[in-house]
């Protein structure tokens, strides 16, 4: 009389068991393909190009969207299990190189070599930065997300200043709005990325892209380029000048603080990727459109770095997983995104395409001032440097990561925060 | 079933068979065990979540030596560990002692007391830090009105790791009240009639009957804290991050930022074994020097 009971109740685990083993995100041997994203509110434009995929494939394709915080963490631990999503979000660089080590990635060279239009409708150099070691690897999905000087123009005008155009330019102002009892630049020193971004750009105005070259290169010693050092002191004098204010080391990017501060005239600028705008658009949105600035870094006297390079992410790339089931379809899906559709979606996000003929396609940005400026940036750009926490692998960038926040944190001196990255 | 009991066996009132064990040592083997082994032999092993493990000896184990990032996150966890029992014993002791009485406003007041233990660590902590945010928490206008300027209690070396001790207390202490609230009122009645008889004061009662009668639950208490305090990590990683830079980087969170940061699983799992070594020393250690162990009874000539 138990069997029907039994029975029941081994249907019922096994249902649990399938319903636990999607929740982690399956891949492999399940009829779905699995697109993993990074969440946020940019994903719509990934799941209308999975829709129109749907519609004219007989694969079916889902989005798996992982909350930003923890993706790094969570795509690692499936590519190390056999739930391995088929095509997948990244930054390309350091943040798949592990993958591609292991064999894990299909090369797609010749994927574009068969599509020849497909592969020129990308800006080459940032078609080139899905590259490892000359292999291609990722195919650029997102708009680009340069490093751009944000300021608050309200600010800027009580206190009767103009927007910086050289590096004293910035010594000045911190001065002016210190008295001005306005933080200088908003910094969330508690998500050290963000405080990267200005020794990425110091490094580059001072050395040129060549010193980074090196240090990702492998050699450590480049560390101890006269470039770093000269850039960790500069950071050093602006923390002492309180650019940053003296309330930062606790501040999270990723919980608003930072943008806040600039919002609401708190902060007079911040040093923050492209997508700062859209952050504003969605939050404060009167003040994106009135009195939101933004203007290049500055360059730097006697620096060797072409003042054109800019800093951040030329894009996001889309990568293929080698043993996944689906793996035509997955190839047939990363064409999807130099479609006519897809780049009007990307534009009508606010986003900046990273294909060709995006131009004429701004006009229809929510401010297409912003597209069209930071569009030309990145396309008059000699170098577009990747951040250096996605550039090293993990287990460099993790601990440079800290480093950097000492530094800011004035826990560490100049000479120290070099001699310790040397060292890594 | 017939209760058959051949002649000589010993009566069943005994222990129970070994059998009754194997649940418990089944579960532990599989979820203690096995997993502790696993982390013991990846420590020898060099390995990033990808492919087979690489076997590089005791490599692992040379490297946490000359780490001053665990030099630090020891000390830093003997402090946090030390700091942790010395704010929260005497103030559970109290608590719990006075919660021990039967007044109806005690038993109201310890309710509300044991609240923060029903909340999440997780939750309790993004409570902390929305409360100590320096720019838009209460601090922001506390620290001007008290005229201490920016309060950025989480951004500062020191005050950051106070911090960690302060919100691991307001979390904790509410369990080891009860702990001490359980044992207060076990102590038998007649021990504070006779001392009163004697003509002992409050003091004096509570010095020589309620500490010495508790000596049990203290050293419970105390285990649990000193274990908990060295497995301390939640809070930590959502309060401080580790930081400002690693000056809240006890070992348990460095076990996280080496292994899920920087995905160096090896040097992680050998940094987790010298925990699990650790925390078992203290916890030996603490039951054999408090005489817990012999489980001399408390009421001894009564």
């Amino acid at each position: 009389m138990t069997t029907p009971r039994v029975s029941a109740a081994a249907v019922a685990a096994l249902a649990l068991l399938g319903t636990t083993a999607c929740g982690g995100g399956g891949g492999a041997g399940s009829d779905e393909m699995h697109v993993w994203m990074y969440q946020d509110t940019l994903v719509v434009v990934q799941e209308g190009a999975v829709e129109r995929f749907n519609a004219d494939s007989d694969a079916e394709a889902v989005i798996d969207e992982v909350p930003g915080d923890s993706y790094v963490e969570r795509l690692r631990t499936a590519m190390g299990s056999s739930k391995k999503p088929d095509v997948f979000f990244n930054w390309g660089g350091g943040s798949i190189e592990p993958y591609v080590e292991q064999g894990m990635l299909e090369p797609l060279d010749d994927m574009l070599a068969e599509n020849p239009e497909f592969a020129g409708s990308f800006i080459p150099s940032v078609l080139e930065s899905g590259k490892i070691d000359g292999v291609q690897y990722g195919i650029p999905l997102r708009g680009t997300q340069p490093v751009i000087l944000f300021y608050n123009e309200a600010v800027f005008e009580e206190a009767g200043a103009e927007p910086p155009e050289t590096w004293d330019d910035i010594l000045d102002l911190v001065d002016t709005f210190n008295e001005e009892g306005v933080t200088p630049f908003a910094l969330a020193g508690a998500d050290p990325w963000t405080e990267q971004m200005w020794l990425q750009y110091l490094v580059d105005r001072i050395g040129g892209p060549e010193v980074f070259e090196r240090i990702v290169g492998g050699d450590s010693e480049g560390w101890r380029d006269p470039a770093v050092l000269e850039a960790a002191e500069m950071v050093a004098e602006l923390v002492d000048r309180g650019a940053f204010g003296d309330a930062y080391a606790s501040v999270s990017y990723t919980e608003g603080g930072a943008s806040t501060l600039l919002s609401e005239g708190r902060a007079a600028m911040h040093l923050m990727g492209s997508w700062e705008y859209s952050t504003h658009l969605d939050q404060a949105e009167d003040f994106a459109k009135e009195d939101l600035g933004y203007t290049a870094f500055p360059p730097i006297d006697g620096g060797e770095g072409d003042p054109a390079n800019v800093v951040g992410n030329p894009t996001n790339f889309f990568s293929v997983t080698s043993d996944s089931p689906h793996l035509d379809s997955a190839l047939e899906f990363l064409t999807y995104t130099s479609q006519e559709e897809y780049v009007a979606d990307m534009v009508a996000n606010g986003e900046v395409p990273t294909t060709t003929g995006a131009e004429e396609l701004l006009a229809d940005s929510p401010s297409p001032d912003f597209a069209t400026f930071q569009y030309e940036m990145v396309r008059d750009a000699p170098h577009f440097q990747l951040s250096w926490d996605q550039a090293l692998p993990p287990d460099v960038a993790t601990p440079m990561v800290t480093e950097i926040e000492s530094l800011f944190n004035g826990q560490s001196t100049p000479e120290q925060f070099v001699d310790a990255l040397a060292a890594l | 079933m017939t209760r058959k009991s051949p002649a000589g066996s010993a009566p069943r009132t005994g222990r129970p068979g070994a059998l009754w064990a194997v649940p418990g040592l089944v579960y532990f083997a599989v979820f203690a065990a096995l997993p502790m082994a696993l982390v013991a032999y990846l420590s020898l092993t060099e390995w990033g979540g990808l492919g087979a493990p690489r076997f590089v000896g005791l490599d692992n184990w040379a490297r946490l030596f000359d780490d001053p990032l665990m030099g630090k996150a020891v000390w830093l966890s003997l402090l946090l560990t030390a700091a942790s029992w010395a704010v929260q014993t005497p103030i559970a002791l109290l608590l719990g002692v006075w919660a021990a009485g039967r007044q109806r406003t005690r038993a109201v007041l310890s309710a509300i007391f044991f609240l923060p233990l029903l909340l999440s660590s997780a939750a309790v902590a993004i409570i902390w830090r929305a409360l100590l945010d320096p720019n838009f928490g209460p601090a922001a206008w506390l620290g001007p009105a008290l005229g201490l300027g920016s309060l950025d209690l989480l951004g500062g070396s020191g005050s950051a790791f106070w911090v960690i001790v302060f919100v691991s207390a307001w979390q904790f202490i509410p369990l080891h009240m009860l702990l001490y609230q359980g044992g207060a009122r076990q102590i038998p009645e007649s021990l504070y009639q006779a001392a009163r008889i004697d003509g002992a004061g409050r003091l004096s009662m509570f010095w020589h009957i309620t500490l010495p009668q508790l000596r049990h639950t203290i050293t419970t208490s105390s285990v649990l804290m000193v274990v908990g305090a060295l497995t301390y990590f939640d809070t930590v990683l959502i309060l401080t991050g580790g930081g400002p830079g690693t000056d809240t980087s006890i070992v348990p969170f460095l076990m996280y930022r080496v292994g899920f940061k920087s995905w160096e699983l090896g040097y992680a799992s050998a940094i987790a074994f010298t925990l699990v070594l650790a925390a078992t020393v203290v916890a030996l250690l603490m039951v054999r020097f408090t005489g817990f162990g012999s489980m001399r009874s408390t009421r001894e000539g009564m």
